[in-house]
């Protein structure tokens, strides 16, 4: 693109929304940094998976969503979760297994779940959220309801058994469900590419006759664009779509993960392509000034850095917590000791 | 009280339960065309395709999609065709349904019943007549049912689909024309009730599913030779009523544990050993298990014959745990 048709296109940009996604992108971003920082110093316990690099997923597509709409993400659903309006400090609570956690300290990352917000959770398990997306869908269909689901994925999650039956049982029941493939090129440590046959996720899901768009995962702008196009077609009962977003993961699978199988210059390539640098640069063509630019972000950190120090100054949950929540019926106490 | 089959019993309280809640739905393949047992046979007539729904052959997503919908207000019945069928989705059983409510901290339910018809039943061979409930038991999340008469599976059914809990609802397909007595106003079972079938005082057996039938032959049989066997049919197994069953070995001091399922890691180690943990005292005679071989079942008569539970083993089984006592 030229510069000039860069400004002209830039002119035109929804200023204060995209200051929104900003400061969304910063957010999630903040969060990640001060979770891995926290991991460093023992108060993360478990595994963490960052989306570092990629923002403008979570940002583009889950902030078109209005609260009632359903969510499913990932292992790596940090940003999704932060992006469908979940607690930052009830989700810091949980990834130290602190009181007060998203889910009380029962799930921990791959856990978070906020059904509050229509967050119907994260998923261990890689294309196990597919399924569950299109059960959530068929429900709303049922219930007729005015609401959408969308389901967050990697690309990984393509060569799973679920992403076929859950793709196909979309269209066949034609689901309001929206499917977004976060494509970063990696399954956990694999590159996609050499384990997948064919030509790719928009592929296949354009073969089971969904709708397909690619957008490029780091374009903020253009992320938000497909997602309206999708969600209001959803909406307006048209049907499952599919959406790739490609995107880059900058740091490793998960955050002790040096990632040393891919070439340094290629995460430097990637690093010059920070979803949230190019919103910037979007914004000042647009006629944002450095001192606001610079103000949100400072704001972000700084409300997150005090949210972790919150989250480390938390108690711990209950031990009987352990118990509860198992069964309605059962004692789940019985021949433990 | 009427007259009619295990199936119709399953297919009336199906009918009952969606005629009292709208939000009750059934899925899975072929249900429009009755099941493949005939167990939803008219429903999709009755209650329309949406609540009856024909699926792809997507065992995964069948279980998945219901995980989904179960989270969103609505009561899915989960029909998997076969158990065997089961195990394409166990993920979805077994890391989703049965993990959400906890690991989610308690925000939601997944209120699903899974029918999964168990068992052998005339030459299905090794991938149609499996009994896993044992897999079931070990899952902390999961309620486990396996019905073994007409009017419990009237009762029971409707007791787990009303569940907010996940349950595993195996109805055994050689039980489906088994003709019964069943109320004919409203009857609920309650999940974690045994039913004591026949009444005894010196020997205890715990059974469920399809051998309570010839639990209760061999127990009129022994009746007849003077000894008093009391057949507990668990109905639930998890969670097992473990007040019945100890109250009756308090009672027998014997306690035989009969199931159609391999022996090995079977559901009546759990009990032999909760019996024997707890009452070891009491004992007459040291606990024993009844199950099949560990081999895969076969399809010829001969070698699938090798697979199951006879009668006579079960007798002999009694006989020899009799044996001891008479002796003193």
């Amino acid at each position: 693109m030229q510069d000039s048709e860069a400004e002209a296109r830039h002119h035109n940009l929804d200023r204060e929304k995209f200051l929104d996604r900003l400061a969304l992108m910063h957010r999630i971003r903040a969060f990640e940094e001060e979770a891995i920082a926290a991991q460093k110093d023992g108060l993360v316990l478990g595994a963490i998976h960052p989306s570092i690099g990629q923002e403008a997923v979570a940002a583009g597509v889950c902030a078109n969503l209005e609260t009632n709409d359903l969510l499913l993400s990932t292992h790596r659903g940090h940003g999704h979760t932060l992006a469908k309006c979940a607690d930052p400090l009830a989700m810091m609570r949980e990834l130290f297994g602190r009181a007060g956690g998203t889910c009380g300290g029962k799930g921990g990352s791959m856990h978070i779940a906020d059904f509050g917000v229509g967050m119907l959770g994260a998923n261990g398990v890689v294309g196990a959220n597919i399924p569950i997306a299109a059960g959530a869908a068929h429900a709303q269909k049922l219930q007729g309801s005015r609401q959408i689901t969308v389901c967050i994925f990697g690309d990984g999650a393509i060569n799973r058994g679920p992403f076929l039956e859950g793709l196909n049982w979309a269209r066949v029941f034609d689901l309001p469900v929206l499917f977004v493939c976060e494509d970063n090129g990696f399954s956990a440590t694999t590159r996609t590419r050499d384990m997948t046959a064919g030509a790719g996720a928009a592929a296949r899901a354009a073969s089971l006759g969904l709708e397909v768009d690619e957008v490029d995962g780091n374009d903020v702008i253009a992320v938000d664009a497909a997602a309206r196009v999708a969600i209001d077609a959803i909406r307006a009962g048209q049907g499952p779509r599919f959406l790739t977003c490609h995107t880059y993961r900058m740091t490793g699978h998960t955050a002790v993960d040096p990632a040393s199988y891919r070439p340094a210059a290629e995460v430097e390539e990637w690093r010059g392509n920070c979803p949230i640098a190019r919103l910037e640069v979007a914004l000042r063509l647009a006629g944002e000034s450095d001192a606001r630019l610079a103000a949100i972000h400072t704001q972000e950190i700084t409300e997150m850095a005090r949210i972790a120090v919150t989250a480390r100054d938390t108690g711990w949950p209950d031990a009987a917590g352990a118990f509860s929540d198992v069964q309605d019926i059962g004692d789940p106490r019985e021949r433990a000791f | 009280m009427a007259v009619i089959t295990y199936l119709e019993a399953g297919r009336r309280a199906v009918i009952e339960e969606m005629q009292r809640d709208p939000s009750v739905w059934a899925l899975g393949e072929d249900l429009g065309r009755g099941g493949v047992f005939g167990q939803y046979k008219g429903l999709q007539e009755m209650f329309g395709a949406d609540r009856i729904a024909d699926t792809p052959i997507s065992e995964a997503c069948i279980m998945g999609a219901s995980v989904g919908a179960a989270m969103t207000g609505t009561r899915p019945i989960v029909e998997m065709r076969f158990s065997d069928f089961a195990l394409c989705a166990v993920d979805e059983l077994v890391n989703q349904a049965a993990k959400a409510r906890f690991m989610f901290g308690g925000q939601m339910r997944v209120p699903l019943v899974v029918r999964e018809p168990v068992g052998m039943w005339r030459s299905s061979a090794a991938q149609h007549s499996q009994s896993l409930e044992s897999w079931y038991t070990h899952i902390p999340g999961l309620v486990v049912v396996a019905p073994a008469t007409p009017a419990d599976n009237l009762g029971l059914l409707k007791s787990a689909i009303r569940s907010d809990d996940p349950v595993v609802y195996m109805e055994h397909k050689n039980l489906w024309p088994l003709e019964g007595e069943v109320p004919e106003q409203e009857h609920l079972v309650p999940l974690g009730k045994a039913d004591v079938a026949h009444e005894g005082g010196d020997l205890t057996i715990v059974t469920w599913s399809g051998m309570r039938q010839a639990c209760l032959r061999v127990a009129e049989q022994m009746a007849s030779k003077g000894i008093g066997v009391e057949v507990i049919d668990l109905r639930t197994l998890w969670p097992w009523d473990r007040d019945a069953v100890f109250a009756s070995v308090e009672k027998t001091g014997r306690l035989l544990v009969v199931h159609e399922a391999v022996a090995v890691s079977g559901f009546g180690a759990e009990i032999a050993a909760s019996v024997a943990e707890a009452l070891h005292h009491r004992l007459k005679a040291p606990v024993r298990r009844l199950g099949a071989p560990r081999i895969p079942i076969a399809y010829a008569p001969p070698m699938e014959e090798q697979a199951r539970v006879s009668d006579d083993s079960i007798a002999a089984a009694v006989g020899g745990m009799m044996e001891p006592a008479k002796a003193m």
